[in-house]
């Protein structure tokens, strides 16, 4: 930048924009960065060095934070429950999202948009209204404290957003491929199972990934629903260890930086999915 | 489609037309109906359960007969606890459009601009949204913290010796200091939106502008912004929303205090439901929320984003 200035002296507003640009992204990017960064080093401070110098690099590394998190029975307990619920969710989303979807993208008979906008109404009813009642039918049900009660909730409230997304998507599949099926006397059960869901299985990857991360992070449901320790999901946990160890930062530090390594290795690798997604539920809504 | 030369014909026409029919029809229930079932029973049933309940005062354990009319609701409007929450609703609702939205909007058109290292910026800016409210929480409590807190480091290593703050503590700062929060994880979100919003408006549009003599700050106030219109008004949409019902970052970092300072709708419902179990009461705070979440939706979807469906 600074080597071109002297030729372009002319405008150097111009000249000048993107480094200003470069400047604020930069800016932005720290604020987000610093407080994660923070954290992670802050997780290898003693308490003492932690109060007085949170910006400093740790006078001394002090490891045994962090040992003392993996060697926890908790904290790999609570990675499990919380990576069998976001599968359950996922598998579950997929499979009952998908076959609403491909009737209201595909098949043509009368009353197909009312009842499209009946399961689509599900996006104006927000889980923190039907939280009581769902809580007190979990309790009858005997779905409380077990994971079923946090999976079979999820994929339901899961279901008119992703019914909607993926009924976009079967749409953008041309309609000549369904009369050749026809032709050829493909029933409407194998040509959804055979033809259909591979092809879409972009979209569907788009759909597991965006509930995986809901269903990762998911903090009022499992608040409620699980009582007992050993079904905690991470969320839980992390509250539980800060409620626990709310002194020692170093330690709460710790164990959260760990719970931030699955999150960002996922993110980094499902960004495009998981931003599509986003997207594609966005524009469609 | 069958060509009625006879009688017969036509009637083994309409049995076979009819046969067509019954097995869709058998699909169409079978496609549908464990979604339905799911649906119906935990989606939408529970809301009207909820209203149903608000009439009534009950604990959750025994049988439902006590029967108080309206009187939750007189209750309700009538406690200052609850007026409280629904105004911090109502300001986060405010701060979010005047602030987190336009900046979103600003950095998707920063990004836009840039050349090299736009992928690198987007992945950093949209991080926070992936992360949990649960670690944002407790990241963010820590930030916060009177001692060793990075804020307060902060404002000492520039003035030496002033003195400390509590910002979670203190009725005055925590609303600004969660808003603050909110802002650095959902911003993001907002601004994949509008990226994905600038993309869908054609470059020849700008350019034309740009040839027939529009200086920059005409062509984003004259092209770019109408263009993006929908986007814009979705995102007001999303946010609005999501405001009206925010409760986990608030819960772990402040339960709603000190002293209900930071109470929301939601917070509220969760003390009463789940902490004093009067369920009775706690339905009638969720049957306000959704009345002011639906006609919101409603007045809106009908005035504003009207244009965006057709």
């Amino acid at each position: 930048m600074i080597s071109h200035n002297a030729r372009s002296s002319a405008s150097p507003p111009r000249r000048l924009a993107p480094l200003f640009q470069y400047l604020a992204a930069s800016l932005v990017a720290l604020l987000v960065l610093i407080p994660l960064l923070a954290s992670v080093l802050n997780g290898f401070k003693s308490n003492a060095d932690l109060l007085l110098r949170p910006f400093a690099l740790p006078q001394t590394w002090v490891w045994s934070n962090y040992i003392s998190v993996l060697q926890s029975a908790a904290f790999w307990r609570q990675m499990s429950n919380s990576v069998l619920v976001m599968l359950g969710t996922a598998v579950g989303v997929m499979v009952l999202a998908s076959m609403p979807a491909f009737v209201f993208a595909r098949l043509c008979f009368r009353g197909r948009e009312l009842l499209f906008n009946f399961f689509t109404l599900g996006l104006l009813f927000p889980i923190t209204v039907a939280i009581l009642p769902l809580y007190i039918m979990l309790r009858q049900l005997n779905l409380l404290d077990s994971l079923w009660g946090v999976i079979v909730p999820q994929v339901a409230f899961g279901l008119p957003g992703n019914i909607l997304i993926l009924r976009g998507f079967f749409a953008t599949i041309p309609r000549e491929l369904d009369e050749a099926a026809a032709i050829d006397g493909c029933s409407p059960v194998s040509y959804y199972l055979r033809i259909l869901l591979p092809l879409m299985r972009p979209a569907l990857a788009a759909v597991a990934v965006l509930t995986m991360v809901t269903s990762w992070n998911n903090f009022f449901l499992p608040l409620l629903v699980l009582n007992s320790e050993s079904l905690y999901t991470l969320p839980l946990g992390i509250q539980q260890f800060q409620g626990q160890f709310g002194t020692d930062w170093g330690r709460v530090l710790a164990f959260v930086s760990i719970a931030l390594v699955p999150t960002i290795v996922f993110y980094l690798l499902a960004e495009r999915q998981i931003v599509a997604g986003l997207t594609a539920g966005a524009v469609k809504g | 489609m069958a060509q009625p030369s006879s009688r017969v014909a036509r009637q083994l026409a309409v049995s076979q037309r009819s046969r067509v029919r019954w097995s869709q029809a058998a699909t169409i229930a079978g496609f549908l109906l464990p979604a339905a079932i799911l649906y119906i029973g935990l989606v939408l049933l529970p809301v009207v359960q909820a209203i149903y309940y608000s009439f009534f005062c009950w604990n959750g354990l025994g049988p439902l007969e006590q029967f108080i009319g309206l009187a939750n609701y007189v209750r309700i409007l009538g406690d200052s606890a609850f007026r409280g929450a629904l105004g911090h609703n109502l300001q986060i609702v405010v701060l979010s459009l005047a602030f987190q939205l336009p900046l979103s909007l600003g950095l998707a058109l920063l990004l836009r601009e840039l050349g090299r290292g736009q992928a690198i910026f987007r992945t950093i800016f949209f991080l926070p949204w992936v992360l949990s409210e649960v670690v944002t929480g407790v990241i963010w409590t820590l930030v916060y913290r009177p001692q060793g807190g990075l804020i307060n480091a902060l404002i000492q290593a520039v003035v030496p010796g002033a003195p400390e703050t509590a910002f979670l503590a203190d009725p005055q700062t925590v609303l600004y200091a969660l808003f603050v929060v909110i802002t650095w994880k959902y911003f993001g979100y907002h601004m994949i939106l509008y990226i994905a919003g600038l993309q869908n408006i054609p470059a020849e549009i700008e350019e034309a502008a740009a040839i027939d003599g529009c200086s920059r700050l005409q062509t984003l106030r004259y092209i770019t912004l109408p263009l993006l219109g929908g986007t814009i008004r979705l995102s007001i949409y999303l946010s609005v929303l999501g405001s009206l019902q925010f409760f986990d970052l608030i819960w772990v970092m402040t339960t709603g205090g000190p002293v209900g300072a930071s109470d929301t709708m939601a917070t509220y419902l969760y003390k009463y439901g789940f902490q004093r179990f009067q369920l009775g009461y706690g339905s009638a705070v969720a049957a306000i929320l959704f009345l002011i979440c639906f006609s919101f939706s409603l007045v809106y979807q009908r005035f504003a984003m009207r244009r965006d469906f057709e």
